[in-house]
């Protein structure tokens, strides 16, 4: 397919485009990619999602699409190599239910851990950690989450333990350790040596200055 | 033929999106019905990490979040499909159905339990939200078309909530000035055969709900 008919619009610090772009290159397809400046946004971008006015956008053919995991499914049910979905309809429904408890539950609470200080960051991080090891029950002692291959949740899910790294750092909290949770940690090891995976990663050492940077902010906000 | 349960209470938004899903389908289901305050032990089975319902277990295995079990019920049942066939369409349909739960449900909740300049704001933010959703009535009976889809029956709370809403605390959240395509769709959507067998009675809502902003306007202090 042309890579003409199809663009995404994305960041590099964003894991939410990271997924897509995870999807595109698992499927082989050929694309266009803008770079938004998220304090700049495009017109096109402001056109392309009026709604949310946020990345990732992808457009296929001129009509676009937003918000990661719905554009995860339409890439599915267009390109049909590679499927991130399984085909029996309970594992598809077990695959959306974790893939939206990332989003629902471990999100917030790694958020949570990252930009609150005292008490309410233990509690944030105690949250984190039960969401975590909640999450890792859905691996169902699996290698990944799609099976031997990794599929829709691996996608979803697998930026967080990059992140969970990099924040750890910060932080000085590990938010994935190898003893309590033992199969997460190995999934996230065995998800980042996939090739396309890693190739698709941004520069980490800069990644790790952006965040760094974003943490003194957001403690600077919070105590004035 | 396949066992078919479906945990429940009689009107929870999240649960009347299924009931309405299998009974456009024609499917028959056990319903059986839950008491919150005392969940039973076979929901908390099912439904452990969230305990709530809707639960919908198919031969002993649970569907759980109303959006993901409505996407199962239109992969097995695919009588009167709930989702479009074209890509493009569905990830609108699944676009719209997310902005209710993520920003259309807790911004009216907002505007329903705020008092005084924050329920103002709160109203501000919630009619901002429906108006996005109005514009995707533009020449349409349902937001499927023709037929009610996915994004009917997400939004089908609206149709039987947002009056009850603003009776209970005495705002109007939406006009037909600024809101005919919704008011319209408010009225097909309840008129429509199958659906409004299952609709909730007004006089019990009215009760729940009135009790329901007692204890969030006491919590909450005027300002």
């Amino acid at each position: 397919m042309a890579e003409d008919s199809v663009k995404l619009l994305g960041n590099w610090v964003s894991p939410y485009s990271l997924k897509v772009k995870w999807a595109l290159k698992l499927k082989g397809i050929q694309y266009q990619y803008v770079e938004e400046d998220l304090q700049n946004k495009s017109p096109m971008l402001l056109q392309y999602n009026p709604v949310y006015k946020k990345i990732p956008v992808l457009v296929h053919d001129d009509k676009p699409l937003a918000e990661s995991l719905i554009i995860l499914e339409y890439i599915d049910e267009v390109w049909k190599q590679n499927p991130l979905l399984p085909i029996d309809p309970y594992e598809r429904a077990k695959a959306r239910f974790w893939a939206k408890f990332v989003d629902d539950k471990c999100v917030p609470a790694l958020m949570a851990a990252f930009t609150k200080k005292g008490e309410e960051q233990e509690r944030a991080v105690k949250e984190a950690h039960e969401n975590l090891k909640i999450l890792e029950s859905g691996l169902e002692g699996k290698r990944f989450f799609g099976g031997e291959t990794i599929g829709f949740v691996d996608i979803a899910a697998g930026w967080i333990g990059c992140s969970v790294q990099m924040t750890g750092e910060i932080i000085g909290i590990n938010l994935i350790d190898a003893e309590t949770m033992p199969l997460l940690h190995s999934w996230f090891q065995d998800f980042l040596e996939i090739p396309l995976i890693k190739e698709c990663l941004p520069p980490q050492d800069k990644l790790l200055e952006y965040i760094k940077e974003l943490h003194t902010k957001i403690l600077t906000a919070a105590s004035t | 033929m396949a066992e078919l349960k479906l945990f429940r209470t009689s009107s929870s938004p999240f649960v009347l999106r299924v009931v309405w899903a299998l009974d456009l389908k024609g499917i028959q289901y056990d319903n059986i019905f839950e008491d919150l305050s005392n969940k039973s032990s076979l929901l908390l089975q099912y439904n452990p990490i969230y305990k709530k319902v809707p639960v919908l277990v198919h031969n002993g295995k649970p569907l759980l979040e109303s959006l993901v079990i409505l996407e199962y019920i239109d992969e097995i049942w695919k009588q009167t499909p709930i989702l479009p066939e074209d890509p493009s369409e569905r990830a609108t349909a699944r676009f719209w159905a997310k902005f209710g739960d993520d920003k259309v449900l807790p911004s009216i909740w907002n505007a329903f339990i705020k008092q005084g300049k924050d329920q103002e704001e709160a109203i501000v933010t919630a009619q901002e939200n429906l108006g996005c959703v109005e514009r995707q009535l533009t020449g349409k009976k349902f937001f499927n078309g023709e037929t009610i889809g996915l994004v009917d029956l997400a939004f089908g709370w609206l149709a039987n909530l947002l009056s009850v809403f603003e009776e209970v605390c005495g705002v109007t959240l939406i006009d037909h000035e600024k809101f005919p395509l919704l008011l319209e769709w408010i009225q097909n959507f309840a008129d429509a055969p199958i659906i409004k067998e299952s609709w909730p009675p007004r006089d019990k809502l009215i009760t729940r709900y009135q009790a329901l902003h007692e204890v969030h306007t006491s919590k909450e202090a005027p300002k």
